[in-house]
């Protein structure tokens, strides 16, 4: 029996195109891969407010880059302060040669001043969640190429084993040539029990201050990230 | 001591970093292996549902955010999120940005001269339901040139944000067309080793095209899943 027999026999609303290897193709089911952001996710990705983690402003966001009308995005959801110490944090995101790359994104995830993460997959009951904090944010750089976030010293976090985290901020880095999301952390200078981090003790140490916000004589705290070259950004396998 | 349920790492199929056909990674990407670390709750946790980032319309129409209908084919696309054991994630935000029908985007940065569409902005959101499912109506993005080489053209493509239920999880990615013939010689698709760039093009689906409205095609998007610990049997001695 030849295709056009077979194709003969069903209806003509019922018939359906080739079959292709494409996504929907069991042979290669897998992991969807990792793409870019490329430069132009100002309209669709940070939004008003999002990196601010304390109060209510238009941090994170890049307006000026599109028409008013063009601002479809959500605004961040009403909160009240959340417990703990408000910081800001800061930085810039170089290339190779040093510059400061103008289309990047900076995501963050953290846990709350206790130490509890707010979510379902943080069981604990020894740290209380706090009604105010969600821990999340996404700021897009700005003109000068400078993330900000405001928000709250983390607490302490469960490691492997018995060990404690010392306090910090899971944060993923995106922009126009990262094909892959990358993935670092933040941790302070002077932090409660970065001597013995299970996370920094991962690191080798020459290159384990690449992963040390500063504090400034503003009192803000500075993390600049280098994706390559001489000061090359510690990265994480997750 | 905390309960952490690690996620499966990254697929071996991803692209590189490096992938010096895509010009911008040159100097963009790390040059150091990524640093295995142990998961902790910082990479098992995430924000969750998307309510208490972001609040106001969902925006699964992106043909009916402004005054007239945009120019351009209108389709629907629709799928599920899995991880990659095949089961579904529920109440997780996809967000989605695209260029209009002629490949321009609303960005100040996109000085291409194709026409922008005052009826077409190109950013949206959705969340899953509670098998995974996701559904949209847009219209289907044209190819645009770009600066990567002599002639050079992006396929046509829509770009995808997961947050997923985890930090670990987090994907950005882009969705391509099956009737496409520049996804082959596109270097950010082709990042991505074949077959697993495949699972990247759409299909178009006769099934979810709606008479006389739209076109259907359908996107699944895979996630890291969780591994599981091993199979106790407790009925050895039965
Ligand atoms: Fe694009």
């Amino acid at each position: 029996m030849t295709i056009e027999t077979v194709v003969a026999n069903i209806p003509l609303e019922d018939r359906e195109s080739a079959p292709r290897l494409d996504n929907q193709d069991p042979t290669i089911f897998g992991q969807t891969p990792s793409q870019t952001v490329g430069p132009f996710f100002h309209y669709g990705l940070p939004w008003k407010g999002g990196a601010d983690l304390v109060g209510k402003s238009d941090m994170g966001a890049r307006p000026d880059l599109f028409g008013e009308e063009h601002y479809v995005l959500n605004l961040s959801a009403p909160t009240g302060i959340p417990e703990g110490e408000v910081i800001e944090i800061a930085g810039q995101i170089f290339d190779a040669k040093g510059v400061a790359i103008l289309d990047a994104m900076i995501e963050i995830w953290q846990a709350n001043a206790a130490g509890r993460y707010a979510s379902v997959d943080d069981t604990r009951e020894d740290a209380p969640l706090d009604p105010h904090f969600v821990g999340f944010g996404r700021a897009s750089v700005d003109p000068d190429g400078i993330y900000r976030f405001r928000t709250i010293m983390p607490g302490r976090v469960p490691g492997p084993g018995n060990t404690l985290q010392a306090p910090h901020l899971a944060v993923s880095v995106f922009g126009r040539g990262l094909l892959n999301r990358l993935a670092t952390r933040m941790y302070f200078q002077d932090g409660d029990g970065n001597g013995d981090d299970p996370v920094l003790g991962a690191v080798p140490d020459t290159r384990r201050q690449t992963l040390i916000a500063r504090r400034r004589d503003d009192g803000h705290w500075w993390f600049d990230i280098h994706l390559q070259g001489e000061a090359e950004t510690v990265f994480f396998a997750l | 001591m905390s309960d952490v349920m690690p996620y499966t790492r990254e697929d071996a199929d991803f692209a590189p970093s490096l992938s010096t056909d895509y010009r911008s990674t040159v100097d963009r990407s790390p040059r150091e292996p990524l640093i295995m670390i142990p998961p902790t709750l910082t990479e098992t946790t995430g924000p969750g549902a998307w309510d208490r980032l972001m609040v106001g319309p969902s925006g699964i129409d992106l043909t009916a955010q402004h005054k007239d209908v945009p120019q351009g084919q209108r389709i629907i696309v629709s799928g599920r999120v899995l991880d990659d054991r095949g089961r579904a994630v529920p109440d997780t935000v996809i967000e989605i940005w695209q260029a209009n029908a002629s490949g321009r985007y609303v960005h100040s940065v996109d000085n291409w001269d194709a026409p922008l569409d005052p009826n077409f902005t190109g950013a949206g959101r959705v969340v899953t339901d509670a098998e995974g499912r996701y559904s949209y109506v847009t219209i289907r993005p044209g190819a645009y040139p770009w600066g990567n080489h002599m002639n050079a053209w992006r396929p046509g493509h829509i770009h995808l944000s997961l947050l997923g239920p985890a930090f670990a999880t987090r994907l950005v990615t882009q969705m391509y067309f099956p009737d496409d013939p520049l996804i082959e010689i596109d270097p950010i698709a082709n990042a991505v080793p074949m077959p697993a760039r495949q699972r990247m093009v759409g299909r178009f689906d006769i099934k979810t095209t709606k008479p006389a409205w739209a076109l259907g095609y359908l996107f699944d998007v895979v996630l890291k899943g969780r591994n599981e610990t091993p199979f106790e049997d407790h009925d050895h001695d039965h």
